[in-house]
């Protein structure tokens, strides 16, 4: 016998009520499983249970308020716990309750029924509701699992190690499950739609676009660039640069570092529009987008003062914040005062795209996927490393002729990139 | 050394902010993060803690759901309390276990958070006996309510920045018949960041951490 004691749950505390038991007497529980909830001064507390066991007896009521250390409960050990088991008997309930579900539902849900019902009478020792839970959702026969607790009880260890053994092999009891839930299915008519309400950044981005599309004069224009320059540099240097810096080398931070040199010559391209003002930015903050693993959502980390870094320190950056994009561990300064951005749908295998502008900036150049395509040099046929860059501009301030130029100036430092730099 | 990570998420449905706060519960369980102090604000919300009383719900749901008004029910301790606009949220999730081991001095800690708070803006809170939470005069200006699980906190404290103070009327706050008040009921138009640097200072201090990281989640997308 174990008791249960009100704890103390503060130095100045000298009592506490207990608000709900989370077992019945009779119950099955786990040491550390929660056990009953206390309220002492606006928190609540889980309590867990000091031992495994059996919840014997309960001796202070719900509603209840005690003094610490008092005893409000206690716990029969496992071999007191054999005999009161079948009293307890919860094996029915939970047959019972999928039942009607299985009706409506798809198969798998049907499963639990004919492995529940046929388990407890071919196991030894009572089975705590954490095993059966495990047994029902991995569709496990009891049976079939060697138990190692007091007398052959199957504790969580041995689940998870039949589990783990049974590796991933599909479940045996799937295919009757199936073939049993047949007929209910086929009367059901399964629904056509699902509604999932929006996660608040599935929102925050609709918006942003929306706003965006409605706030500037979007204009696309393409340019073809011949990176066989570039893409020779980086199949040389690649396996170096790898060893070197623990990162590897991508086309995107040639595109960076060409980009930011560009908005030099053009820094008009590097503005932003506020009401009826121009605003110049003195630094380059060049925000890269960065695709959320799983389709979920897009963010946009910023590489400040872009033209003050090398294609290495630029790379650094890229791998850096997409890293941390991903795990969600960016701060908030850096995904704010950028300048510019650059969208790399290329790696997607997208030739070119009408990237939409990050507001308030005025222009996205989007790059496409490197190709290799057969190309007429001085009338000869080569084959050349080609991509394509898109720059969607803000028409009310940026003209035509400037954006062009602008992806001209990006294109002629791209195709002539020293041998020697990076 | 003792971290404090801030995730300030903006505002989020109650719904969807107690998802991201049982997730950060379990892994602050499994010691995969250091503390954390989440911050947000919620739409339009009524909540009734575990030892809440429906009959402190001056509103029926049907009501509640007309005016655009959300009910849970929660596993915080406390009453009945509503969540709105212009309040500043904060959930708490630290493992006392490195800090006293003792619910009264986290909820005494959480109250000397935001009186000080207060304080920075001018605005003199105080303790009620009996009551928890803090007190401008007579009137209600933050609620705490908490949920503790092998000494790992949850929920945590509303403080009323310019709530529109009208929504209380649909509860009986907490169970007491007593006013509520905001910032700027008490004259101070301090913004929510404001307010929320001042708060984060002052928990840092009071809770003892060595060093405070900021973590951007969904809130600052392009």
């Amino acid at each position: 016998m174990t008791d249960i004691v009100m704890p103390q749950m503060g130095e100045s505390i000298v009592e506490g009520t207990l608000t709900k038991w989370l077992k019945k007497p009779g119950d099955r529980v786990e040491r550390d499983e929660p056990l009953f909830e206390i309220s002492t001064d606006k928190v609540d507390s889980e309590i867990p249970a000091p031992a495994s066991g059996v919840l014997s007896e309960v001796l202070v009521e719900e509603g209840a308020t005690v003094s610490i250390n008092t005893v409000v409960g206690r716990i029969s050990e496992a071999g007191v716990a054999a005999a009161a088991a079948p009293a307890s008997a919860p094996a029915p309930a939970p047959v019972a309750a999928p039942a009607p579900v299985a009706a409506a539902a798809p198969a798998p849900v049907a499963a639990p029924a004919p492995v529940e019902a046929a388990s407890p009478s071919e196991v030894s020792g009572p089975i705590s509701p954490l095993v059966r839970r495990m047994a029902r959702e991995n569709n496990v026969e009891l049976a079939n699992v060697q138990g190692t607790g007091a007398g052959g009880r199957i504790t969580k260890q041995d689940m998870e190690s039949f589990l783990g053994s049974r590796g991933a092999s599909p479940p045996v009891s799937t295919a009757v499950a199936t073939t049993q839930s047949m007929p209910p299915l086929a009367r059901t008519e399964p629904a056509k739609t699902r509604v999932e309400p929006m996660s608040t950044m599935r929102q925050k981005i609709a918006e942003h676009m929306i706003f965006s599309q409605r706030t500037s004069a979007h204009v696309t224009t393409v340019h073809k660039v011949d990176m066989t320059r570039i893409a020779k540099l980086r199949s040389r240097i690649k396996d170096d640069f790898q060893n070197r810096y623990g990162f590897g080398l991508t086309y995107l931070s040639f595109v960076a570092c060409a980009t930011a040199e560009a908005l030099h010559s053009f820094p008009l391209l590097n503005a932003s529009i506020e009401g009826a003002n121009i605003i110049h930015h003195r630094d380059i903050n060049l925000g890269i987008a960065v695709a959320l693993d799983g389709g979920h959502g897009l963010i946009v980390p910023v590489i400040k003062n872009a033209d003050e870094k090398n294609v290495a320190g630029l790379q650094r950056s890229i791998v850096d914040l997409a890293a941390r994009s991903r795990s969600k561990q960016l701060k908030p300064d850096e995904v704010q005062g950028g300048t510019f951005s650059i969208t790399n749908f290329g790696s997607f295998g997208s030739i070119f795209a009408t990237p939409v502008i990050n507001q308030p900036q005025v222009a996205i150049l989007g790059v496409g996927a490197l190709e290799k395509v057969p190309v007429v040099v001085d009338d000869a046929i080569a084959i050349r490393s080609v991509a394509h860059i898109a720059l969607t501009f803000d028409h009310r301030l940026i003209d035509g002729a400037l954006a062009d130029q602008f992806c001209q100036k990006v294109k002629s430092i791209l195709e002539n990139w020293s041998d020697q730099v990076i | 050394m003792r971290n404090l990570e801030v995730r300030d998420v903006g505002r989020v449905r109650f719904s969807e902010g107690y998802a991201l706060q049982r997730d950060l519960v379990s892994r602050r369980k499994q010691g995969l993060i250091p503390d954390q102090l989440l911050l947000l604000e919620h739409p339009h919300v009524v909540t009734i803690g575990r030892n809440g009383h429906r009959e402190n719900l001056l509103a029926s749901e049907e009501i509640l759901q007309r005016s655009g008004i959300e009910l849970h029910a929660t596993d915080r301790g406390g009453d009945v309390t509503y969540h709105g606009p212009g309040q500043l949220v904060g959930y708490p999730i630290l493992d006392l276990k490195d800090w006293k081991r003792d619910v009264v001095a986290y909820v005494r800690a959480l109250e000397q958070v935001l009186i000080d708070t207060l304080a920075s803006f001018g605005i003199q809170g105080a303790r009620l006996d009996g009551c928890t939470g803090v007190w401008v005069g007579p009137a209600k200006i933050a609620a705490i309510g908490v949920h503790l699980s092998r000494w790992v906190t949850s929920h945590g404290f509303a403080l009323n920045i310019d709530t529109d103070l009208n929504y209380f009327n649909y509860i009986v706050p907490c169970g007491l018949t007593k006013p509520v008040t905001s910032l700027l009921d008490q004259g101070c138009h301090a913004s929510r960041a404001q307010v929320a640097a001042a708060l984060l200072e002052h928990f840092a201090n009071h809770f003892q951490f060595e060093s405070v990281q900021e973590s951007c989640t969904m809130e600052t997308i392009a």
